[in-house]
Protein backbone atom coordinates (compact mmCIF):
# COMPACT_ATOMS: atom_id res chain seq x y z
CA UNK A 1 0.00 0.00 0.00
CA UNK A 2 1.22 3.40 -0.79
CA UNK A 3 2.21 5.52 2.35
CA UNK A 4 -0.34 8.17 3.03
CA UNK A 5 0.42 11.92 4.21
CA UNK A 6 -1.59 14.42 5.98
CA UNK A 7 -4.44 15.79 4.53
CA UNK A 8 -4.07 13.51 1.36
CA UNK A 9 -1.02 15.39 0.23
CA UNK A 10 1.07 13.19 -1.82
CA UNK A 11 4.73 14.75 -2.02
CA UNK A 12 6.42 12.53 -4.41
CA UNK A 13 5.78 13.48 -7.84
CA UNK A 14 5.82 10.50 -9.97
CA UNK A 15 4.50 8.13 -8.12
CA UNK A 16 1.04 7.55 -8.94
CA UNK A 17 3.29 4.34 -10.65
CA UNK A 18 3.25 2.63 -7.29
CA UNK A 19 -0.42 2.26 -7.00
CA UNK A 20 -0.99 -0.90 -8.50
CA UNK A 21 -4.25 -0.78 -10.42
CA UNK A 22 -4.45 -4.31 -11.85
CA UNK A 23 -5.62 -5.22 -8.54
CA UNK A 24 -9.32 -3.96 -9.17
CA UNK A 25 -9.67 -6.55 -12.02
CA UNK A 26 -12.11 -10.06 -12.26
CA UNK A 27 -11.19 -11.06 -15.92
CA UNK A 28 -7.75 -10.89 -17.33
CA UNK A 29 -7.11 -10.66 -20.74
CA UNK A 30 -4.72 -13.70 -22.06
CA UNK A 31 -3.09 -13.43 -25.45
CA UNK A 32 -2.74 -16.39 -27.67
CA UNK A 33 0.91 -15.14 -28.98
CA UNK A 34 0.05 -17.79 -32.01
CA UNK A 35 -2.74 -16.36 -33.00
CA UNK A 36 -1.84 -12.68 -32.38
CA UNK A 37 -0.99 -10.77 -35.79
CA UNK A 38 1.13 -7.99 -33.86
CA UNK A 39 -1.71 -5.52 -35.69
CA UNK A 40 -2.03 -3.21 -32.33
CA UNK A 41 -5.74 -2.94 -32.28
CA UNK A 42 -5.60 -3.67 -28.19
CA UNK A 43 -2.26 -1.51 -28.27
CA UNK A 44 -4.53 1.41 -29.55
CA UNK A 45 -7.90 0.60 -27.71
CA UNK A 46 -6.47 -0.37 -24.02
CA UNK A 47 -7.74 2.90 -22.06
CA UNK A 48 -4.71 2.12 -19.05
CA UNK A 49 -1.68 2.19 -21.68
CA UNK A 50 -1.55 -1.48 -20.14
CA UNK A 51 -0.37 -3.41 -23.27
CA UNK A 52 2.73 -3.43 -24.33
CA UNK A 53 4.21 -4.82 -28.02
CA UNK A 54 6.88 -6.61 -27.48
CA UNK A 55 9.40 -8.40 -30.21
CA UNK A 56 9.47 -12.22 -30.01
CA UNK A 57 11.57 -14.91 -32.02
CA UNK A 58 9.42 -17.66 -33.23
CA UNK A 59 10.08 -20.70 -35.04
CA UNK A 60 7.71 -20.96 -38.28
CA UNK A 61 7.35 -23.24 -41.01
CA UNK A 62 8.05 -21.57 -44.12
CA UNK A 63 7.66 -23.34 -47.44
CA UNK A 64 8.74 -27.23 -45.87
CA UNK A 65 11.44 -24.54 -44.07
CA UNK A 66 11.46 -23.95 -40.24
CA UNK A 67 12.57 -20.45 -39.85
CA UNK A 68 12.80 -18.35 -37.41
CA UNK A 69 11.32 -15.21 -37.71
CA UNK A 70 10.92 -12.27 -35.42
CA UNK A 71 7.16 -10.46 -34.93
CA UNK A 72 5.53 -8.28 -32.56
CA UNK A 73 2.68 -9.46 -30.08
CA UNK A 74 0.73 -7.88 -27.61
CA UNK A 75 1.65 -8.37 -23.85
CA UNK A 76 -0.47 -6.98 -20.98
CA UNK A 77 1.17 -5.23 -18.17
CA UNK A 78 -1.13 -7.17 -15.32
CA UNK A 79 -0.26 -4.48 -12.33
CA UNK A 80 -2.12 -1.87 -14.18
CA UNK A 81 -4.61 -3.68 -16.51
CA UNK A 82 -8.17 -3.55 -14.45
CA UNK A 83 -9.57 -6.21 -16.76
CA UNK A 84 -12.34 -4.37 -19.17
CA UNK A 85 -11.99 -6.41 -21.69
CA UNK A 86 -12.01 -3.61 -24.66
CA UNK A 87 -8.80 -5.38 -26.17
CA UNK A 88 -10.73 -8.95 -26.26
CA UNK A 89 -13.50 -7.34 -27.68
CA UNK A 90 -11.20 -5.67 -30.13
CA UNK A 91 -9.06 -7.78 -31.38
CA UNK A 92 -9.61 -9.13 -35.21
CA UNK A 93 -8.26 -12.34 -34.68
CA UNK A 94 -9.79 -13.46 -31.62
CA UNK A 95 -6.61 -13.78 -30.09
CA UNK A 96 -7.72 -12.12 -26.40
CA UNK A 97 -9.78 -14.55 -24.08
CA UNK A 98 -10.51 -13.20 -21.03
CA UNK A 99 -10.74 -15.42 -18.11
CA UNK A 100 -11.67 -15.15 -14.39
CA UNK A 101 -8.96 -14.12 -11.97
CA UNK A 102 -8.04 -17.16 -9.75
CA UNK A 103 -7.30 -15.96 -6.22
CA UNK B 1 -0.65 48.49 24.83
CA UNK B 2 -4.51 48.60 24.89
CA UNK B 3 -5.95 50.40 22.64
CA UNK B 4 -9.72 51.08 22.35
CA UNK B 5 -12.27 51.08 19.21
CA UNK B 6 -15.89 51.46 19.18
CA UNK B 7 -16.86 49.18 16.19
CA UNK B 8 -19.24 47.06 14.42
CA UNK B 9 -18.71 43.05 15.27
CA UNK B 10 -17.75 42.85 11.01
CA UNK B 11 -15.02 45.39 11.87
CA UNK B 12 -13.93 43.31 15.02
CA UNK B 13 -13.16 40.45 13.00
CA UNK B 14 -11.79 42.31 10.16
CA UNK B 15 -9.31 44.21 12.53
CA UNK B 16 -8.50 40.63 14.15
CA UNK B 17 -7.56 39.44 10.47
CA UNK B 18 -5.90 42.29 10.00
CA UNK B 19 -3.44 42.05 13.01
CA UNK B 20 -2.87 38.38 12.04
CA UNK B 21 -1.36 39.68 9.20
CA UNK B 22 -3.67 37.66 6.55
CA UNK B 23 -2.04 37.06 3.11
CA UNK B 24 -4.96 36.41 0.93
CA UNK B 25 -8.63 37.30 1.70
CA UNK B 26 -10.91 35.49 -0.89
CA UNK B 27 -14.36 37.12 -0.32
CA UNK B 28 -17.79 37.72 -1.88
CA UNK B 29 -20.10 40.13 -0.13
CA UNK B 30 -23.01 39.16 1.73
CA UNK B 31 -25.26 40.56 3.94
CA UNK B 32 -25.21 40.61 7.16
CA UNK B 33 -20.63 40.23 6.55
CA UNK B 34 -20.06 42.22 3.90
CA UNK B 35 -18.48 45.26 5.82
CA UNK B 36 -15.67 42.47 6.38
CA UNK B 37 -14.35 42.49 2.85
CA UNK B 38 -14.81 46.45 2.81
CA UNK B 39 -12.64 47.12 5.49
CA UNK B 40 -10.25 44.44 4.26
CA UNK B 41 -9.95 46.21 1.22
CA UNK B 42 -9.77 49.25 2.46
CA UNK B 43 -6.81 48.46 4.80
CA UNK B 44 -5.19 47.22 1.96
CA UNK B 45 -5.85 50.57 0.04
CA UNK B 46 -4.82 52.32 2.47
CA UNK B 47 -0.92 50.64 2.84
CA UNK B 48 -2.24 49.23 6.47
CA UNK B 49 -2.48 45.23 5.17
CA UNK B 50 -0.20 43.62 2.80
CA UNK B 51 -2.26 41.35 1.52
CA UNK B 52 -3.78 39.65 -2.15
CA UNK B 53 -7.92 40.33 -1.99
CA UNK B 54 -9.37 37.71 -4.56
CA UNK B 55 -12.76 38.96 -6.13
CA UNK B 56 -14.94 36.04 -6.83
CA UNK B 57 -17.65 35.16 -8.59
CA UNK B 58 -19.73 33.53 -5.76
CA UNK B 59 -18.77 32.10 -2.33
CA UNK B 60 -18.10 28.44 -3.51
CA UNK B 61 -15.12 30.33 -5.47
CA UNK B 62 -14.33 32.46 -2.13
CA UNK B 63 -13.97 28.95 -0.40
CA UNK B 64 -11.93 27.53 -3.05
CA UNK B 65 -9.61 30.27 -3.70
CA UNK B 66 -9.65 30.13 0.44
CA UNK B 67 -8.55 26.46 -0.34
CA UNK B 68 -5.76 27.06 -3.07
CA UNK B 69 -3.95 30.19 -1.28
CA UNK B 70 -3.92 27.70 2.12
CA UNK B 71 -2.42 25.27 0.51
CA UNK B 72 0.10 27.42 -1.38
CA UNK B 73 0.93 28.29 2.14
CA UNK B 74 -0.53 31.69 3.19
CA UNK B 75 -2.65 32.81 6.04
CA UNK B 76 -6.09 33.31 4.87
CA UNK B 77 -9.43 34.77 6.09
CA UNK B 78 -12.59 35.57 4.60
CA UNK B 79 -16.78 35.73 5.77
CA UNK B 80 -20.13 35.13 4.68
CA UNK B 81 -23.22 34.36 6.27
CA UNK B 82 -26.54 32.01 5.48
CA UNK B 83 -26.74 31.22 1.88
CA UNK B 84 -23.10 31.99 1.04
CA UNK B 85 -22.22 29.57 3.69
CA UNK B 86 -24.51 27.49 2.01
CA UNK B 87 -22.78 27.63 -0.99
CA UNK B 88 -19.86 26.81 0.39
CA UNK B 89 -21.01 23.80 1.69
CA UNK B 90 -18.73 21.20 -0.31
CA UNK B 91 -15.40 23.08 -0.01
CA UNK B 92 -15.50 23.20 3.60
CA UNK B 93 -15.22 19.55 3.91
CA UNK B 94 -12.69 19.63 1.09
CA UNK B 95 -10.56 22.35 3.67
CA UNK B 96 -11.04 20.33 6.31
CA UNK B 97 -9.90 17.05 4.52
CA UNK B 98 -6.91 18.82 3.23
CA UNK B 99 -5.75 20.23 6.89
CA UNK B 100 -5.94 24.02 6.03
CA UNK B 101 -6.17 26.48 8.75
CA UNK B 102 -8.89 28.82 7.10
CA UNK B 103 -10.64 31.38 9.35
CA UNK B 104 -13.69 32.35 8.79
CA UNK B 105 -15.92 34.75 9.79
CA UNK B 106 -20.04 34.20 9.84
CA UNK B 107 -22.45 36.63 10.17
CA UNK B 108 -25.26 34.47 11.47
CA UNK B 109 -28.19 34.95 9.53
CA UNK B 110 -30.73 32.66 9.19
CA UNK B 111 -30.96 30.09 6.01
CA UNK B 112 -33.90 30.96 3.11
CA UNK B 113 -36.63 30.07 3.27
CA UNK B 114 -38.80 32.29 3.15
CA UNK B 115 -35.57 34.92 2.39
CA UNK B 116 -34.25 36.32 5.56
CA UNK B 117 -31.83 38.23 6.97
CA UNK B 118 -31.65 38.48 10.58
CA UNK B 119 -29.98 36.50 13.00
CA UNK B 120 -29.88 32.58 13.76
CA UNK B 121 -28.38 29.89 13.59
CA UNK B 122 -29.16 27.15 11.14
CA UNK B 123 -26.51 28.54 8.64
CA UNK B 124 -23.46 27.22 10.91
CA UNK B 125 -25.45 24.57 12.70
CA UNK B 126 -26.07 23.10 8.94
CA UNK B 127 -22.39 22.89 8.70
CA UNK B 128 -21.76 21.23 11.86
CA UNK B 129 -20.37 18.19 10.24
CA UNK B 130 -18.07 19.98 7.89
CA UNK B 131 -14.90 19.07 10.08
CA UNK B 132 -14.64 23.18 10.89
CA UNK B 133 -13.93 24.41 14.56
CA UNK B 134 -16.65 26.34 15.70
CA UNK B 135 -16.71 29.54 17.69
CA UNK B 136 -19.91 31.52 18.51
CA UNK B 137 -19.31 35.26 19.85
CA UNK B 138 -21.51 36.75 22.64
CA UNK B 139 -20.11 40.28 22.05
CA UNK B 140 -18.06 42.22 19.51
CA UNK B 141 -15.03 41.55 21.88
CA UNK B 142 -15.30 38.03 21.85
CA UNK B 143 -15.31 38.70 17.62
CA UNK B 144 -12.12 39.95 17.80
CA UNK B 145 -10.33 37.65 20.21
CA UNK B 146 -11.83 34.36 19.05
CA UNK B 147 -11.05 35.44 15.34
CA UNK B 148 -7.20 36.34 16.49
CA UNK B 149 -7.28 33.29 18.49
CA UNK B 150 -8.29 30.99 15.77
CA UNK B 151 -5.60 31.31 13.79
CA UNK B 152 -3.02 30.02 16.45
CA UNK B 153 -5.22 27.09 16.97
CA UNK B 154 -6.04 26.15 13.66
CA UNK B 155 -2.79 26.56 12.29
CA UNK B 156 -1.13 24.45 15.71
CA UNK B 157 0.12 21.44 14.27
CA UNK B 158 -1.94 19.17 16.61
CA UNK B 159 -4.84 20.66 14.81
CA UNK B 160 -4.31 21.54 11.83
CA UNK B 161 -8.30 22.59 10.93
CA UNK B 162 -10.32 25.19 9.52
CA UNK B 163 -12.22 27.56 11.90
CA UNK B 164 -15.66 29.26 11.62
CA UNK B 165 -16.47 32.49 14.04
CA UNK B 166 -20.06 33.04 14.53
CA UNK B 167 -21.33 36.80 15.41
CA UNK B 168 -25.21 36.79 15.47
CA UNK B 169 -26.64 38.61 12.19
CA UNK B 170 -26.82 42.97 13.14
CA UNK B 171 -27.47 42.38 16.87
CA UNK B 172 -23.15 42.04 16.53
CA UNK B 173 -22.23 42.26 12.88
CA UNK B 174 -23.71 46.19 12.84
CA UNK B 175 -23.52 47.02 16.27
CA UNK B 176 -21.14 49.45 17.73
CA UNK B 177 -19.14 48.23 20.45
CA UNK B 178 -16.01 49.20 22.25
CA UNK B 179 -13.74 46.89 21.44
CA UNK B 180 -10.52 46.08 23.19
CA UNK B 181 -7.40 45.30 20.80
CA UNK B 182 -3.77 44.63 21.87
CA UNK B 183 -0.78 46.72 19.76
CA UNK B 184 0.55 45.09 16.71
CA UNK B 185 3.67 43.72 18.44
CA UNK B 186 1.50 42.22 20.58
CA UNK B 187 0.02 40.44 18.62
CA UNK B 188 2.84 39.38 16.36
CA UNK B 189 4.45 38.17 19.72
CA UNK B 190 1.40 35.61 20.09
CA UNK B 191 1.21 34.85 16.81
CA UNK B 192 3.99 33.67 14.49
CA UNK B 193 3.81 33.14 10.93
CA UNK B 194 1.96 30.41 9.47
CA UNK B 195 4.17 27.34 8.92
CA UNK B 196 2.68 24.79 6.48
CA UNK B 197 4.23 21.51 6.88
CA UNK B 198 3.58 20.91 2.94
CA UNK B 199 3.10 24.10 0.27
CA UNK B 200 2.15 24.06 -3.45
CA UNK B 201 5.28 24.93 -5.06
CA UNK B 202 6.26 24.67 -8.85
CA UNK B 203 10.07 24.15 -7.45
CA UNK B 204 8.83 21.33 -5.67
CA UNK B 205 5.46 19.54 -7.03
CA UNK B 206 3.13 18.07 -5.29
CA UNK B 207 -0.49 16.37 -5.36
CA UNK B 208 -2.48 18.22 -3.17
CA UNK B 209 -6.26 16.77 -2.00
CA UNK B 210 -5.39 13.48 -3.77
CA UNK B 211 -7.74 10.71 -4.88
CA UNK B 212 -8.03 8.27 -1.70
CA UNK B 213 -9.28 4.39 -2.01
CA UNK B 214 -11.82 2.48 0.02
CA UNK B 215 -8.32 0.97 1.66
CA UNK B 216 -7.22 4.69 2.92
CA UNK B 217 -10.36 7.34 2.86
CA UNK B 218 -10.90 5.76 6.60
CA UNK B 219 -7.63 6.50 8.05
CA UNK B 220 -7.77 10.11 6.51
CA UNK B 221 -11.38 10.39 8.10
CA UNK B 222 -9.59 8.98 11.22
CA UNK B 223 -6.75 11.29 11.21
CA UNK B 224 -9.17 14.40 10.72
CA UNK B 225 -11.42 13.38 13.92
CA UNK B 226 -8.11 12.68 15.73
CA UNK B 227 -6.91 16.55 15.20
CA UNK B 228 -10.37 18.01 16.18
CA UNK B 229 -10.06 15.88 19.43
CA UNK B 230 -6.75 17.31 19.91
CA UNK B 231 -8.35 20.59 19.42
CA UNK B 232 -9.77 20.95 22.82
CA UNK B 233 -6.40 21.07 24.79
CA UNK B 234 -4.83 23.07 22.36
CA UNK B 235 -7.73 25.50 22.70
CA UNK B 236 -7.88 25.34 26.35
CA UNK B 237 -3.84 26.38 26.07
CA UNK B 238 -4.49 29.32 23.88
CA UNK B 239 -7.51 30.90 25.86
CA UNK B 240 -4.80 30.35 28.91
CA UNK B 241 -2.16 32.19 26.82
CA UNK B 242 -4.68 34.91 25.83
CA UNK B 243 -5.78 35.50 29.42
CA UNK B 244 -2.09 35.80 30.65
CA UNK B 245 -1.04 37.88 27.52
CA UNK B 246 -4.08 39.90 27.15
CA UNK B 247 -5.93 39.60 30.38
CA UNK B 248 -9.28 38.45 28.80
CA UNK B 249 -10.51 35.10 30.05
CA UNK B 250 -12.12 32.41 27.52
CA UNK B 251 -13.36 29.09 28.21
CA UNK B 252 -15.01 26.23 25.65
CA UNK B 253 -18.24 26.94 27.71
CA UNK B 254 -18.94 29.36 30.93
CA UNK B 255 -21.55 28.59 33.28
CA UNK B 256 -23.14 31.76 35.74
CA UNK B 257 -24.62 30.57 38.69
CA UNK B 258 -25.09 27.07 38.13
CA UNK B 259 -24.19 25.71 41.24
CA UNK B 260 -27.39 25.20 42.80
CA UNK B 261 -29.64 25.79 40.01
CA UNK B 262 -32.23 23.72 39.54
CA UNK B 263 -32.68 24.90 35.68
CA UNK B 264 -30.11 25.22 33.66
CA UNK B 265 -30.77 27.49 30.66
CA UNK B 266 -28.16 26.75 27.75
CA UNK B 267 -27.85 29.78 24.77
CA UNK B 268 -25.14 30.49 22.28
CA UNK B 269 -24.12 33.70 20.49
CA UNK B 270 -25.27 37.13 21.63
CA UNK B 271 -28.60 35.70 23.31
CA UNK B 272 -26.37 34.92 26.33
CA UNK B 273 -25.82 38.03 27.67
CA UNK B 274 -29.27 38.91 27.86
CA UNK B 275 -30.01 35.41 29.03
CA UNK B 276 -27.38 36.27 32.57
CA UNK B 277 -29.35 39.45 32.82
CA UNK B 278 -32.76 37.23 33.48
CA UNK B 279 -31.01 34.70 35.62
CA UNK B 280 -30.14 37.96 37.43
CA UNK B 281 -33.36 38.83 37.90
CA UNK B 282 -34.73 35.46 38.29
CA UNK B 283 -32.57 34.89 41.43
CA UNK B 284 -33.74 38.05 43.08
CA UNK B 285 -37.09 36.41 42.52
CA UNK B 286 -36.38 33.69 44.09
CA UNK B 287 -35.93 31.08 41.62
CA UNK B 288 -33.02 28.82 41.07
CA UNK B 289 -31.84 29.68 37.95
CA UNK B 290 -28.17 29.16 36.12
CA UNK B 291 -26.97 29.71 32.93
CA UNK B 292 -24.36 28.14 30.21
CA UNK B 293 -22.84 29.47 27.65
CA UNK B 294 -21.53 27.07 24.72
CA UNK B 295 -19.05 29.54 22.73
CA UNK B 296 -16.87 26.11 20.96
CA UNK B 297 -19.92 23.84 19.83
CA UNK B 298 -17.09 22.01 17.88
CA UNK B 299 -15.33 20.29 19.14
CA UNK B 300 -18.76 19.30 21.55
CA UNK B 301 -17.71 20.14 25.13
CA UNK B 302 -19.46 16.87 26.88
CA UNK B 303 -17.17 17.07 29.60
CA UNK B 304 -17.48 20.57 30.57
CA UNK B 305 -21.43 20.44 29.65
CA UNK B 306 -21.91 17.77 32.34
CA UNK B 307 -19.69 18.94 34.92
CA UNK B 308 -21.86 22.36 34.54
CA UNK B 309 -25.26 21.12 35.01
CA UNK B 310 -24.30 18.09 37.10
CA UNK B 311 -26.91 19.71 40.03
CA UNK B 312 -29.57 20.62 37.84
CA UNK B 313 -32.97 18.91 37.26
CA UNK B 314 -33.67 20.38 34.13
CA UNK B 315 -31.48 21.67 31.01
CA UNK B 316 -33.86 23.60 29.02
CA UNK B 317 -31.76 24.76 25.69
CA UNK B 318 -32.84 27.38 24.29
CA UNK B 319 -31.28 27.54 20.54
CA UNK B 320 -31.98 29.55 17.45
CA UNK B 321 -32.12 26.52 14.89
CA UNK B 322 -34.58 23.71 14.15
CA UNK B 323 -33.91 20.64 12.47
CA UNK B 324 -37.64 19.40 10.92
CA UNK B 325 -38.30 16.57 11.67
CA UNK B 326 -35.90 16.49 14.87
CA UNK B 327 -35.93 19.41 16.92
CA UNK B 328 -32.54 21.87 18.13
CA UNK B 329 -29.57 20.43 17.51
CA UNK B 330 -27.73 21.49 20.18
CA UNK B 331 -30.52 20.25 23.01
CA UNK B 332 -29.70 16.58 20.71
CA UNK B 333 -26.18 17.09 21.07
CA UNK B 334 -26.59 17.47 24.95
CA UNK B 335 -28.83 14.86 25.47
CA UNK B 336 -25.86 12.71 23.74
CA UNK B 337 -23.44 13.71 26.41
CA UNK B 338 -25.87 12.39 28.81
CA UNK B 339 -26.57 9.29 27.32
CA UNK B 340 -24.43 6.73 29.00
CA UNK B 341 -24.81 8.60 32.51
CA UNK B 342 -26.93 6.64 35.12
CA UNK B 343 -27.85 9.59 37.04
CA UNK B 344 -28.62 12.63 34.34
CA UNK B 345 -30.97 15.77 34.29
CA UNK B 346 -33.89 16.05 32.26
CA UNK B 347 -33.50 18.18 29.08
CA UNK B 348 -35.97 20.23 27.75
CA UNK B 349 -35.55 22.52 24.24
CA UNK B 350 -36.75 25.41 23.16
CA UNK B 351 -36.64 26.65 19.96
CA UNK B 352 -36.40 31.00 19.84
CA UNK B 353 -35.38 33.68 17.77
CA UNK B 354 -35.46 32.09 14.63
CA UNK B 355 -34.81 34.55 11.43
CA UNK B 356 -34.14 37.62 14.13
CA UNK B 357 -37.10 37.30 16.25
CA UNK B 358 -36.07 39.51 19.22
CA UNK B 359 -35.00 36.97 22.56
CA UNK B 360 -36.36 38.97 25.57
CA UNK B 361 -35.93 38.56 28.85
CA UNK B 362 -39.44 37.40 28.94
CA UNK B 363 -38.45 34.68 27.18
CA UNK B 364 -36.05 32.88 29.51
CA UNK B 365 -38.50 33.57 31.86
CA UNK B 366 -41.05 31.81 29.89
CA UNK B 367 -38.46 29.45 29.54
CA UNK B 368 -37.42 28.89 33.01
CA UNK B 369 -40.66 28.50 34.26
CA UNK B 370 -42.05 25.80 31.70
CA UNK B 371 -38.65 24.11 32.46
CA UNK B 372 -39.70 23.84 36.34
CA UNK B 373 -43.05 22.92 35.69
CA UNK B 374 -41.68 20.00 33.66
CA UNK B 375 -39.15 19.24 36.22
CA UNK B 376 -41.82 18.99 39.01
CA UNK B 377 -43.71 16.51 37.27
CA UNK B 378 -40.44 14.75 35.35
CA UNK B 379 -42.52 14.81 32.05
CA UNK B 380 -41.17 16.93 29.31
CA UNK B 381 -43.85 17.26 26.51
CA UNK B 382 -43.29 17.66 23.79
CA UNK B 383 -39.72 17.32 23.73
CA UNK B 384 -39.74 20.55 21.27
CA UNK B 385 -41.52 23.98 22.20
CA UNK B 386 -41.18 27.14 20.13
CA UNK B 387 -41.08 30.49 22.49
CA UNK B 388 -43.02 33.63 21.68
CA UNK B 389 -44.68 32.26 18.46
CA UNK B 390 -48.18 33.46 17.28
CA UNK B 391 -50.46 30.96 16.83
CA UNK B 392 -52.90 33.15 15.40
CA UNK B 393 -50.32 34.20 12.55
CA UNK B 394 -49.28 30.57 11.80
CA UNK B 395 -50.28 29.83 8.10
CA UNK B 396 -52.24 27.03 6.82
CA UNK B 397 -50.88 23.35 7.28
CA UNK B 398 -49.28 24.67 10.41
CA UNK B 399 -52.50 23.80 12.66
Amino acid sequence: MVKIYLGAVNPHPGSALEYKTGSWRTMKPVVNEDKCIGCWFCYMYCPDSAIRMEKVTVKKEVRGEVKEIVKEVARIDYDYCKGCGICAAECPVKAIEMVYEEK
Amino acid sequence: MEMKEIIRGNMATALAAKMARVEVVPAFPITPSTLFPEKISEYIANGELDAEMILVESEHSAMSAAVGASAAGARVATATASQGLALMHEILFIASSMRLPIVMAIGNRALSGPINIWADHSDTMAERDSGWMQFYAENNQEAFDLMLMAFRIAEDRRVLLPAMIGLDAFTLTHTMEPVDYPSQEEVDDFLPPYNPPYTLDVKRPMTFGSFATPDSYMEFKWAQTVAIENSYKVIDEVFEEYKKRFGREYKRVSGFMTEDADVVIVSMGSASGTLRDAVRRMRKEGMKVGAVKITTFRPFPFKEIKELTKNAKIIAVAERAISPGFGGPVAGEIATAFINEKERPLISDFIIGLGGRDITQKDFKYIAETALKEAESGEVSPWVKWVNINPEEVPPGGE
